[in-house]
């Protein structure tokens, strides 16, 4: 079968016809671009307009339509960082500590099992490769009630526990699926050499995969940062109480108590909890696409 | 090679080289531990439930089929059902109908490739958070940004989230908003399309669309096929949305009662863990239903050249 997908360094293909006329094809390309922008205008419209409006009063907001801003307006800011009893950051910090959590159990986990899966032989190792993809499919639902139930024997409610501890376990197939097409790529003559060296695999897990998969490594944890940063089933189900809220709870509690009437604030806060998530797009994105380009992503 | 390659590949090469078994079992550890302990030993654990009812402070009591029996006769399972496909089968075509269109507009050499391939993905960033919830949920209120819009047209609005007719389209919207990821996976497949084969097409005299036709579809089918699987099964599952949107309830007149959302209101509202579980299991059938008609079905229209 051709690796359709994992060779995305081959040579990009030239335009196969040249354009007879070159008028032609330059109005050709100007309908092009036109409708590029159109669409993504569109498409980036309401969050503009959601940043635009977090610095508007909140009496002139839904008066508003456009993306012109008459006067800046911070307070919806500060009535929003201050609209509960603990400061917006301390929802963001909560949130930093289940992500940092979760990418580091990732990163670590899913890099051993991908070493194991790509690099050794052991009995059954198709058969188990298999059961990794299908777990890869499977939705969560079916696993959280007595998942739930199992964590709160644990007294695990209420802590980040259930939502770190599974990533220590490598409980993202998707990731072990990434960085196992990664390791296949590195040169097998690379452990060979490490090998006659007297290496076993610790060292050459440590010594050479990990230092060559670095790519792979790096789109994990960004993915991780936003999925985690994002995910709000897991987190609705464990953090019960507002002291362990992390983001999307915080903003989920701020929208039903003030039943829709201060809109600068919440869309002031909205924006904050985006800002994060569009960063590291913005840093990470070379990964993200790399990454998606090579799995399929989600 | 993506996923489900990966699973039709399996049949395939025989091992070679000694096993390494303790090595192995060294470095798989947290992935069996995860593999037994929170994946497997759960879904064991479900479906022993499924057959029981349970609400976490007695122990479970076996009702044999009596929650699939329930189901027989739950208008609102019904209900939530019937949303469901619904949203599954429109917004996924519409979805990978515009990534596809949207990646072969990009693919043909367009200056500021970058640029629009970062706008477009962005949204399938952004899309599964709360913050996007709650502005869609303005965007389509009755003073919201779409009505306005609509004005520009001459067209009058009207709360589009809480007419139970129309309050699923814009979920099915938000989902087709995120088309990004797929397009990335599109742009992708497109890239790895020989050039000789169009060149070859150009000789013959093939017009554009038919190259689009002949060339470009058949060879990408394989990446249509991974897409349509992956999609289906996320959109399945999708929760937050009509969370947010719908302030939990489903509503209005449970129009966006997603499978997800109504079985999140038995387990964890009424602690209905027993029913839970077997919409878990019920919802894991039909996603498994699901995937394996695609993998039926993509043997006669999915193009593999090995």
């Amino acid at each position: 079968m051709t690796d359709t997908l994992t060779r995305t360094a081959a040579p990009r293909r030239e335009s196969a016809v040249r354009p007879v006329r070159r008028s032609r094809g330059r109005v050709r390309a100007f309908c092009k671009h036109l409708l590029l922008v159109a669409c993504a205008g569109v498409m980036l419209y309401p969050v503009l307009w959601m940043v635009v409006s977090s610095l508007r009063p909140n009496d002139e907001i839904f008066r508003s339509p456009g993306l012109i801003l008459a006067e800046l307006e911070t307070g919806n800011y500060e009535a929003g960082w201050n609209a509960f009893e603990h400061p917006f950051g301390y929802f963001m910090v909560n949130s930093a500590i289940v992500v940092l959590g979760a990418i580091i159990g990732n990163l670590i986990a899913c890099s051993m099992a991908a070493y194991g899966f790509a690099r050794l032989e052991f009995t059954g190792r198709r058969w188990w490769f298999a059961v990794m993809l299908l777990t890869l499919m499977l939705p969560i639902h079916v696993i959280i009630v007595p998942q739930y139930v199992l964590f709160s024997e644990f007294g695990w409610v209420n802590t980040f526990l259930p939502l770190i501890v599974p990533k220590f376990l490598a409980t993202d197939a998707f990731f072990v699926f990434l960085m196992v097409q990664f390791i296949r790529g590195i040169p097998r003559e690379l452990d060979e050499a490490a090998r006659i060296d007297g290496a076993g695999h610790p060292r050459i897990y440590l010594r050479i995969v990990l230092p060559l998969m670095v790519p792979a490594l790096a789109t994990t944890a960004i993915f991780t940062f936003i999925w985690t940063w994002n995910d709000f089933f897991s987190q609705l189900i464990y953090l019960i109480d507002p002291d362990m809220h992390t983001v999307p709870l915080a903003l989920r509690a701020f929208v039903d108590a003030q039943a829709g009437t201060n809109w600068g604030a919440t869309f002031a806060m909205s924006t904050v909890s985006l800002l994060p998530v569009f960063l590291v797009f913005l840093f990470g994105q070379r990964f993200l696409l790399r990454g998606i380009a090579t799995t399929g992503g989600k | 090679m993506t996923a489900t390659a990966e699973l039709r590949g399996l049949r395939g090469d025989r091992a070679k080289a000694k096993p390494e078994n303790k090595a192995a079992f060294w470095f798989l550890l947290p992935w069996f531990l995860g593999l037994f302990a929170v994946t497997l030993g759960p879904m064991a654990a479900s479906f022993y439930l499924s057959f029981t009812d349970y609400n976490l402070l007695q122990p479970p009591e076996f009702t044999g089929l009596g929650n699939f029996e329930r189901m027989l006769t739950d208008e609102r399972l019904h209900s939530s059902l019937g949303v469901t496909f619904t949203y599954v089968l429109v917004s996924v075509p519409l979805q990978l109908g515009l990534a596809l269109a949207l990646a072969v507009l990009l693919d043909r050499g367009v200056r500021g490739l970058a640029f629009y391939r970062s706008v477009f993905y962005l949204p399938s960033l952004l899309g599964a958070s709360v913050a996007i919830a709650v502005l869609w949920r303005t965007v389509f209120g009755t003073e919201g940004l779409f009505n306005e819009g609509l004005g520009l047209f001459g067209i009058e609005g009207r709360g589009w989230i809480s007419d139970p007719e129309t309050a699923l389209s814009t979920l099915i919207t938000l989902n087709v908003w995120t088309f990004g990821s797929p397009m990335v996976i599109f742009l992708a497949g497109l890239r790895q399309i020989p050039a000789m084969y169009y060149e070859a097409a150009a000789v013959d005299g093939a017009s554009p669309l038919r190259r689009f036709a002949s060339v470009t579809l058949p060879l990408l089918t394989p990446i249509i096929f991974f897409n349509l699987v992956l999609q289906i099964i996320n959109a399945f599952q999708s929760f937050t949305q009509a969370f947010i949107v719908s302030g939990g309830t489903g509503g209005p007149v449970d129009s966006t009662l997603f499978f997800s959302l109504f079985l999140y209101q038995r387990g964890f509202g009424n602690f209905d863990m027993g029913y839970a579980s077997a919409l878990a299991w019920l919802l894991l059938v039909i996603i498994g239903a699901f995937t394996a008609i695609n993998f039926w079905a993509s043997k006669y229209w999915v193009y593999y050249d090995d």
